[in-house]
């Protein structure tokens, strides 16, 4: 599975630009950026809801892919056994297999108490563990997660990623977009967009070590539009090294998505 | 206060819809009301029939305040022919001459025209005989139950179908539907059946009710019957469908109903007889498909009016039913399936 080169326009505004990524089996890719970055348009592309004016979208056919969008992913006003139930049918899965597959999935996301739940009932973690589960029931090649833990509590988001990791583990090629960067720093590779376009592109080690230039911790940012806050400190970054030496901070993934977007607006 | 009274009307401002019911509404009532709002018939088709039509003719096109409209004499007519006339609805009076005294047959399905041809008659005296057909008392109700039924059909098909199909766009699944591998004729399919299958239930229900709690009587054809509210529910159901796809939620979807819904009651011939609304105005009702239904169901119910006698609401029905429904699936398939016809750009991996 992947993408090369998309171009994609949502009515006048260019949301991707020349956007490419591989999705071998087996890995979780984590597409990172902020609102409006073209995460959501990347996925809905690759799942065939958005048609891309160039470039090409290499996918398996509808059946083997498992989509959860940014919503639930599950019908409210159906049980979690009716919403198992009604996807399995649609993936033609036989009553036997959607048993089989519910008693897995669900015990594994600890929903089995809630099987006569109303989904539109449930927690807001445990509606999205469901939608996982609904995404995961015909064991899928793709499995595309839009936002699965916006809004999660985080003994839910601990939860989701653990699904998600095993999902992986299980040969499944996993695409999740995200806001959290701490939550992207566990994928097996990362993609940051930013308006549209790849600002970084590789495992969460590779991506913190191309970082450009220097970033250092600091109560007085020389050039406030260069800084930005951390915990009680600043971080401020310098494109051509510190002018006094200062030591280099631990960087994070959040640093380089933030010197990136910086790079981006300078040039 | 002052900040809260303007964010309202800034929000008013860019609900289109809101503001279409606040000020298109009201204008598009008093217009329509004030044509519309007439019980008055100022034109009764009228047959003359037997060997003095003629003269029947002359004398009652004279009658003051009887708007007596002669579209047809025929010296050779009969009682049979008149009563064969009205019931499939060629005129709403016909007399018979050739005995004494002359017999007025009168339509009692149209129930405003009935009620001034027999006070036009009344004034005449011994002269004329009456005889209501169909509606010998002349009930309000046995006129109105045929149309409630279609009124009803009309506020499931639209109202509920569009709420049911707008839900999965409010909810998101919508896309969840659309990437899953059913074919969106499928899906679409799937969606209204449930519908059609409950407005059939339900007219069943309406109709038996009408006739068990009135007395209103089932004078022709059930297949009839059945063949006009089946495309019927086909066009409501298509308008139903089209709503929820101009619509973003129930909200939305309930607001663009009433649209659709409103000039249905007022227009349809339903309240005001169709005769009595001014060409103005009437041309609009022969756009509505409870027009049509109302003709058809009023037709069979109350005068048994067979199959052919009713060929023009029949195939409007039909045209209307292509027409919305095609359309409105289309629609529905586009928000279901926006990549088709573009698919060529996305290769499936084997």
């Amino acid at each position: 599975m992947s993408v090369r080169d998309l171009r994609v326009h949502r009515g006048h505004t260019l949301a991707l630009d020349g956007v490419t990524l591989e999705t071998p089996a087996g890995r979780v890719t984590a597409v990172v950026g902020g609102d409006g970055a073209g995460k959501t348009t990347l996925l809905e592309t690759m799942v065939g809801l958005v048609t891309a004016d160039s470039g090409t979208v290499d996918a398996p056919p509808r059946a083997r892919i498992g989509y959860m969008p940014s919503g639930a992913g599950s019908w409210n006003d159906l049980t979690v056994d009716e919403n198992v139930s009604f996807v399995g049918g649609s993936y033609g899965l036989s009553t036997n297999e959607v048993a089989e597959r519910a008693e897995e999935l669900l015990g594994r996301a600890n929903l089995l108490d809630a099987r006569d739940r109303l989904a539109g009932r449930l927690s807001g973690g445990m509606r999205q563990k469901l939608g996982f589960c609904l995404a995961m029931l015909h064991q899928p090649e793709l499995l595309i997660l839009d936002e699965p833990s916006t809004g999660v509590d985080p003994v839910s988001r601990v939860e989701l990623w653990r699904l998600i990791s095993e999902a992986a583990a299980g040969g499944t090629a996993v695409v999740m977009a995200t806001t959290y960067l701490d939550e992207a720093e566990r994928a097996g590779w990362v993609l940051v967009l930013d308006r549209g376009k790849a600002l970084l592109s590789g495992s969460p080690d590779e991506v913190i070590a191309s970082c450009p230039g220097v970033v250092v911790e600091t109560d007085a940012p020389v050039h406030p539009e260069l800084a930005w806050r951390s915990g009680e400190h600043f971080r401020e970054w310098w494109p051509d090294g510190t002018p006094d030496g200062r030591r280099p901070a631990a960087l994070t993934l959040e640093d380089v998505s933030i010197v990136a977007s910086l790079r981006e607006a300078v040039s | 206060m002052r900040a809260m009274i303007l964010k309202e009307f800034r929000e008013l401002r860019r609900d289109h819809r809101t503001m279409g019911m606040l000020i298109g509404m009201p204008i598009l009532m008093l217009i329509v009301f004030g044509y519309a709002a007439n019980f008055s018939v100022e034109n009764i088709p009228t047959a003359a029939l037997g060997p003095q039509a003629e003269q029947a003719a002359t004398l009652i096109g004279g009658v003051p305040q009887a708007p007596f409209d002669v579209t047809q004499v025929d010296t050779t007519g009969t009682a049979q022919d008149a009563e064969e006339m009205l019931q499939r609805n060629e005129v709403d009076v016909a007399i018979v001459t050739g005995a004494d005294p002359v017999v007025a047959y009168i339509d009692g399905s149209s129930l405003f025209s009935a009620q001034t041809a027999v006070a036009a008659f009344n004034r005449l005296g011994d002269r004329v005989q009456t005889q209501v057909l169909f509606n010998p008392d002349l009930k309000t109700s046995w006129v109105m139950v045929p149309a409630i039924i279609g009124l009803i059909l009309t506020f499931i098909g639209t109202i509920i179908t569009s709420i049911g199909m707008v839900k999965e766009k409010q909810t998101g699944t919508i896309e969840q539907l659309a990437v899953m591998p059913i074919k969106p004729s499928t899906v679409i399919l799937g969606k209204i059946v449930p519908y059609f299958l409950l407005a059939s239930l339900d007219m069943v229900l309406v109709t038996v009710l009408g006739m068990l709690l009135f007395d209103v009587p089932f004078n022709g054809s059930v297949a009839v019957f059945a063949l006009g509210a089946g495309l019927f529910l086909f066009v409501v159901l298509g308008l139903g469908v089209f709503i929820s796809t101009i619509s973003q939620n129930v909200g939305q979807a309930i607001q663009t109903a009433f649209f659709f819904l409103l000039p249905q009651i007022l227009l349809s011939g339903i309240i005001f007889p169709l005769e009595a609304i001014p060409w103005a105005v009437r041309w609009i009702s022969y756009f509505l498909p409870l027009t049509y239904f109302t003709m058809i169901s009023q037709g069979v119910m109350l005068r048994g009016a067979p199959f052919d006698s009713l060929w023009f609401p029949l195939v409007m029905l039909t045209v209307m039913a292509v027409i919305v429904f095609t359309g409105a699936v289309l629609r529905f398939r586009r928000d279901l399936a926006p990549g088709d016809g573009k698919r060529a750009k996305v290769k499936a991996a084997a």
